[in-house]
């Protein structure tokens, strides 16, 4: 395949990601905002994979490793930090508490 | 591994991440939607370690237990009313990650023979210049929000002169790259002058504007990535960068609505000191009586209510007194009263904000009613509490068209048949803007601390 027919085929991929995107963003409840902001944070950790790509180069020298490895390094901290708080906060939204009165009569019923 | 195959497997990472973002189309699914991503980006690194040519796994596998170490530690320790903060940091460190993924790229590919292709290049001089610009404004507003520096507009005179002349000397050094003067200066200069510009176009937004500037920076570190896609020619990263560059844009229009302001004027308007003068204005026409109450008083109100509707705003936060908002609603509920929260979409600082802290004060998500849905309730409402918020409940927004917040999307707190603003003093808000609220004979005052009224109020209602 040629550099220029890639080049289209990611163009396209590119517009129809944004389509994607707003398609799905706009389907997300206020009340989810801030888990939908850090949860995208953790999606655009993926540069985690273009950071490791770097030690793919020729001809590697020390510059390179060092800025590399610097940037596995914030990439790493962008990807489980995302992830990490995303699922702390999500874990948080609750119908109702478990532990209620209501709930406790069904138990009983359930275990007689 | 052969390039059909890593990009087969990458497509099952694009996959994870598109069903992330609609799982989060309602609370009960999201948590799983967030567990399906990490599983998606766990094979993107498997798969990238097993790239041909691949070096250095030890260094790699260093750099992710420090960096994963350091993001697994903040993201376990951080405070819900720190969250702003956090995700500014961890969209910085996306930004800067990207920007140096460019500096290797040039470092290396430079000294060969033959300029690369315009595109790579093109794509090389804008992830650097986004990435730089994300990291360094990012860590501003980390550094605003955490209050090392302080929250106020900074603001000098031909700041935006200055700003100007930084971003046009980026923009000339990537230009000149692209059009094939091939020199590293060229990018360190680019690279040097969108970190200076970063910080310089931070330094004047003012707290209250965050919601929309770390927005902002999410779409930024976005786009950055999905730069750094096309320097790579890497489909995982063009799709995933520009879902969050959506999802970020999305967000910051969402926002500076909310605020009614557009976001030319929240990037560079300084809103603190624009209406200082408008509200001295205001503050000489509001007039009439503020009738104050004692929490007896506000007891007997709301445990002889049908329907009480709490209005948290971000000085609720502050006092950190959500678990106590929360024990008041439940002792009414345990009353026979019906409670619900109303939420303005800016009430915190990021968007959704609020939400998040009564979650963490279990309150469930049913009672939680966003501005649309809750606005119609309020005609139906005996008792309107308003804690620590002001500006998303003036009146004025709707009726007063000489007040700055005029046209603001608010709720309609004056609907409901008696008001009560549990305040600190009469001081205005953020925006120094008058509130006709408080002087509304329906309004009663309940003054003093947050967390302490409360905690009266929780007292008195047990007392009945």
């Amino acid at each position: 395949m040629s550099h220029g027919t890639i080049l289209v085929f990611e163009l396209t991929i590119l517009v129809l990601s944004i389509f994607l995107g707003i398609a799905l963003i706009s389907q997300v409840p206020t009340l989810l905002h801030t888990p939908l902001m850090s949860g995208t944070n953790a999606i655009h950790g993926i540069v985690i994979v273009g950071a490791m790509l770097v030690f793919t180069l020729p001809d590697m020298g020390a510059f390179t490793w060092i800025v590399g490895f610097v940037a596995v390094v914030l990439a790493s901290a962008n990807v489980v930090g995302g992830f990490v708080v995303t699922d702390r906060m999500l874990e948080m939204f609750k119908k109702r508490e478990p532990a209620k009165p209501v709930d406790a009569t069904q138990d009983g019923k359930g275990t007689e | 591994m052969s390039y059909n195959v890593t990009n087969l497997l990458y497509l099952i990472t694009i996959v994870g991440f598109i069903l992330a973002l609609k799982f989060l189309s309602s609370p009960a699914h999201a948590r799983r939607g967030n567990q399906i991503a990490a599983v998606g980006m766990l094979i993107a690194v498997a798969v990238t370690f097993a790239q041909k040519h691949m070096t250095g796994y030890w260094v790699i596998a260093l750099g992710m237990v420090i960096g994963g170490g350091f993001g697994a530690v903040a993201a376990r320790k951080v405070r819900m009313t720190a969250m702003p903060q956090m995700v500014a940091l961890f969209n910085g460190v996306g930004g800067g990650a990207a920007a140096l993924i460019a500096l290797a790229e040039v470092h290396v590919i430079l000294p060969e023979p033959g300029r690369p292709k315009a595109d790579i290049s093109v794509a090389i001089v804008l992830s650097a210049l986004i990435g730089s610009v994300s990291f360094s404004g990012s860590m501003v507003a980390f550094s605003k929000l955490q209050e090392l520096i302080q929250g106020r507009p900074i603001t000098w005179r031909g700041q935006q002169f200055v700003n100007a002349i930084v971003l046009l000397v980026a923009v000339a050094a990537g230009i000149a790259l692209i059009a094939g003067w091939q020199e590293e200066w060229l990018l360190w200069t680019l690279v040097i002058a969108s970190l200076v510009f970063g910080v310089l176009f931070v330094l004047p937004i003012g707290g209250a504007d965050m919601p929309v500037v770390i927005s902002l920076l999410n779409a930024f570190t976005g786009l950055a990535v999905a730069a750094t896609g096309f320097e790579l020619m890497n489909n995982v990263l063009i799709v995933a960068g520009m879902l969050v560059g959506a999802s970020g844009t999305l967000l910051t229009l969402m926002m500076s609505r909310a605020m009614n302001r557009s976001i030319a004027n929240v990037l560079f308007g300084a809103f603190g000191q624009v209406s200082a003068e408008a509200a001295a204005v205001a503050a000489g026409e509001a007039g009439g009586t503020v009738r104050s109450a004692t929490a007896e008083d506000v007891a007997v109100m709301l445990a002889y209510a049908h329907k009480v509707v709490f209005v948290p705003g971000y000085g609720l936060a502050v006092a950190q007194a959500q678990h106590d908002v929360r024990q008041l609603a439940d002792l009414l509920e345990e009353k026979g009263v019906e409670v619900s929260y109303a939420i303005h979409p800016v009430a915190g600082r990021m968007p959704g904000h609020m939400n998040v802290l009564l979650a963490e004060a279990n309150v469930p998500y049913p009672q939680l009613k966003e501005m649309d849905e809750a606005n119609p309730e309020f005609s139906r409402t005996d008792v309107a509490v308003v804690v620590g918020a002001n500006d998303v409940v003036n009146p004025d927004a709707r009726n007063n068209q000489g007040s700055p917040i005029y046209g603001m999307p608010i709720l309609n707190v004056d609907d409901a048949n008696a008001v009560v603003v549990l305040k600190r003093s009469m001081n205005p808000g953020f925006a120094g803007v008058e509130n006709p609220l408080f002087y509304n004979p329906k309004t009663v005052m309940l003054f003093g601390d947050a967390k302490d009224s409360i905690t009266k109020l929780i007292a008195d209602v047990k007392a009945l």
